[in-house]
């Protein structure tokens, strides 16, 4: 009672100046309704118009009212305005999956031994330096500038447009598109570096990288994303579960085989000696970082953002490849502690991957469940395999094999399951064109790569002699070593 | 004079170095070692694959003490590092030949 009758004065004349204020607002706001509704009144009446002009019925024309009112309300933009925000898409996710080169140099430099880890550093620096120039070199045209349901595109360096010049015409700038699918190419070469580590020659490893994202990638690039004849078979792979995962594993499996275990690895009767990595805070980090850059491998896929459908769709596939990653990382988990009794986080870290490289075939069209399946699968695959590989002497220091080569098929394989006629039509997957697509592009990627590892086998050679491999790469090749003073 | 060698837990440190400090022991070098008595090691588990660990981390002592102290040093250091429990270590002593101070030139007694 004492506040009020003490301030009774301020009070009123507050009061006062709210109405003041508030009333041309109101006044206003009264005005933009009158204005919103007249505009959309206007284009209402402008698309019947146009529509009866067309020859449509009053029906027919008062629909095409409607629908023109929906359009500018939800925000469909025109064709201008869906180039920008399709460019955009290309361009954010491009840098996206350009910062996965981070999370694989983290995770790869996590994983080996301290005396090899500035080589691992190294090798990831060139092989996404290099993946850059020959894409711009060849890789680009061989992959995009061939005809429909062909093998191969043309040998030629790839123009951008003058300063100014770019009219979208794609529904897209021609830089964006480059520079997002060049961001793919280094992250294929990138599995096979973690995979043939701590005993692989550094230049003979870039010839092979060099090979791999000019000529080895495009070429199965180009049967399903540049227009080929798998595309025309109806072979789905909406981000690269195959294209860039299997891709980049089978190459690493012909590295694994050709240039053998590490010194000591695998002993008599069945022994494997670990040699764990150096760090695990950063293969964790390593994990994460590719997890985020998911976000832009898997959501950019969609290729458009400009309607309302289109962004609605990569917000269901930032969802998916979320849930995926969570699923196999979880599924991982219970697996490797119910087997080992101890839960290996390297292990885990596979998982999640696996999960992201499953899903990666197919964000979109899973429901959550199915989703969650196909992760869960992926993490379990991993968890197998591992061991697997160990009993069948392929050393491969970070897992790449099973994450990307077997969680790639895997997550090729399923696509049916969730691509279905019923929402799809014509559009659907089918079980025999994936297996054509995972078969063609396999032995096609495993062939190749194993001539590649062949032929600098016996030339310059791909591994590093037996002292250089005991001193560690730091100091056999880099000449400066990461840890100086541990 | 005599150099006392202790390979203790690497937990017993702190309580090693305050009980010798309280003894006026003053001085020690540390190092961080590997290795097995008749502690047997254990097995770990890496990405699958089984291996034994035949060496336990420890640190090992050096302190450099004159021979009337010694034998009290080393009941200090034992009383000080010890569990009960296996892998406790054991302490080594041998004759010290000569000591000097760097900064001084001081030998012998004096430079302990």
């Amino acid at each position: 009672m004492t506040f009020i009758s003490k301030n009774i004065k301020a009070l009123i004349i507050a009061t006062f100046a709210i109405f003041i204020f508030a009333a041309p607002s109101f006044a206003q706001s009264t005005d933009i309704n009158a204005t919103i509704n007249s505009t959309l009144q206007a284009i209402s009446d402008a698309a019947s118009a146009a529509a009866l002009e067309d020859g449509a019925t009053t029906e027919e024309a008062a629909i095409a009212g409607s629908a023109a009112i929906s359009d500018a309300v939800s925000g469909s933009f025109g064709d201008r305005d869906a180039k920008i925000f399709n460019t955009l898409l290309f361009l954010i996710g491009g840098f996206l999956v350009m910062w996965m080169a981070a999370g694989f140099t983290m995770l790869e430099t996590g994983l080996v031994r301290k005396k090899n880890v500035s080589m691992q550093a190294l090798k990831n620096i060139a092989l996404y330096s290099i993946a850059g120039l020959m894409f711009w070199l060849i890789g680009y045209n061989v992959m995009y500038g061939g005809e429909a349901g062909g093998f191969i595109g043309s040998f030629a360096p790839y123009n951008f447009p003058a300063v100014g010049a770019d009219t979208a015409d794609a529904g897209y700038s021609t830089a964006s598109d480059w520079f997002f699918q060049m961001a793919f190419v280094a992250a294929t070469a990138s599995i096979v570096s973690g995979a043939v580590a701590e005993r692989v020659r550094l230049w003979a490893f870039l010839a092979f990288t060099v090979v791999l994202t000019g000529v080895l990638y495009p070429i199965t690039g180009m049967w399903q994303w540049g227009g080929g004849w798998l595309a025309e078979r109806g072979f789905s792979d909406f981000a690269g579960s195959t294209l860039v995962h299997s891709v980049g594993g089978w190459a690493a499996l012909a590295g694994v085989i050709f240039i053998g275990a590490r010194k000591g690895k695998y002993g008599a009767n069945g022994m494997v000696t670990p040699m764990p990595g150096s760090s695990i805070p950063l293969a964790t980090l390593g994990m994460f970082i590719l997890w985020m850059g998911w976000f832009g491998f898997n959501g950019a896929s969609q290729l458009a953002m400009g309607t309302i459908a289109d962004i609605g769709d990569v917000s269901r596939i930032f969802a998916n490849t979320n849930l995926a990653a969570a699923s196999g990382a979880i599924t991982a988990m219970i697996l490797v502690q119910l087997i080992y009794k101890k839960v290996d986080v390297t292990m885990v870290i596979n998982g999640a991957l696996a999960g992201l490289v499953a899903i990666t075939a197919e964000p979109l069209a899973p429901s959550v469940l199915q989703t969650l399946f196909i992760g869960a699968v992926g993490g379990a695959i991993v968890v197998f395999a591992i061991p697997l590989l160990d009993k069948l002497k392929l050393d491969d220091v970070v897992g790449a094999i099973p994450v990307h080569l077997l969680a790639g098929i895997w997550g090729t394989m399923i696509v049916p399951l969730s691509k279905t006629v019923e929402v799809f039509g014509d559009d659907a997957a089918s079980w025999s064109s994936q297996a054509i697509g995972i078969i063609a592009i396999g032995a096609f990627t495993f062939i190749a790569s194993s001539i590649v590892w062949l032929i600098l086998k016996v030339t310059i050679g791909i591994r590093v002699s037996e002292e250089d491999e005991a001193l560690g790469l730091d100091k056999a090749e880099v000449g400066v070593e990461a840890y100086p003073e541990f | 004079m005599k150099l006392i060698m202790a390979i203790i837990k690497p937990s017993k440190l702190e309580s090693v170095r305050e009980a010798l400090s309280e003894a006026d022991v003053h001085g020690m070098t540390v190092s961080e070692v590997k290795g097995y008595g008749r502690q047997k090691g254990h097995t770990e588990i890496y990405r699958g694959a089984e291996y034994a660990v035949n060496f336990i981390p420890k640190l090992k002592l050096e302190i450099a003490v004159k021979s009337e102290q010694s034998d009290a040093a080393i009941a200090i250091i034992q009383k000080a590092a010890e569990s009960g429990k296996i892998g406790d270590g054991k302490i080594f002593v041998f004759d010290l030949e000569q000591v000097l101070r760097i900064r001084t030139g001081e030998t012998g007694d004096t430079a302990l």
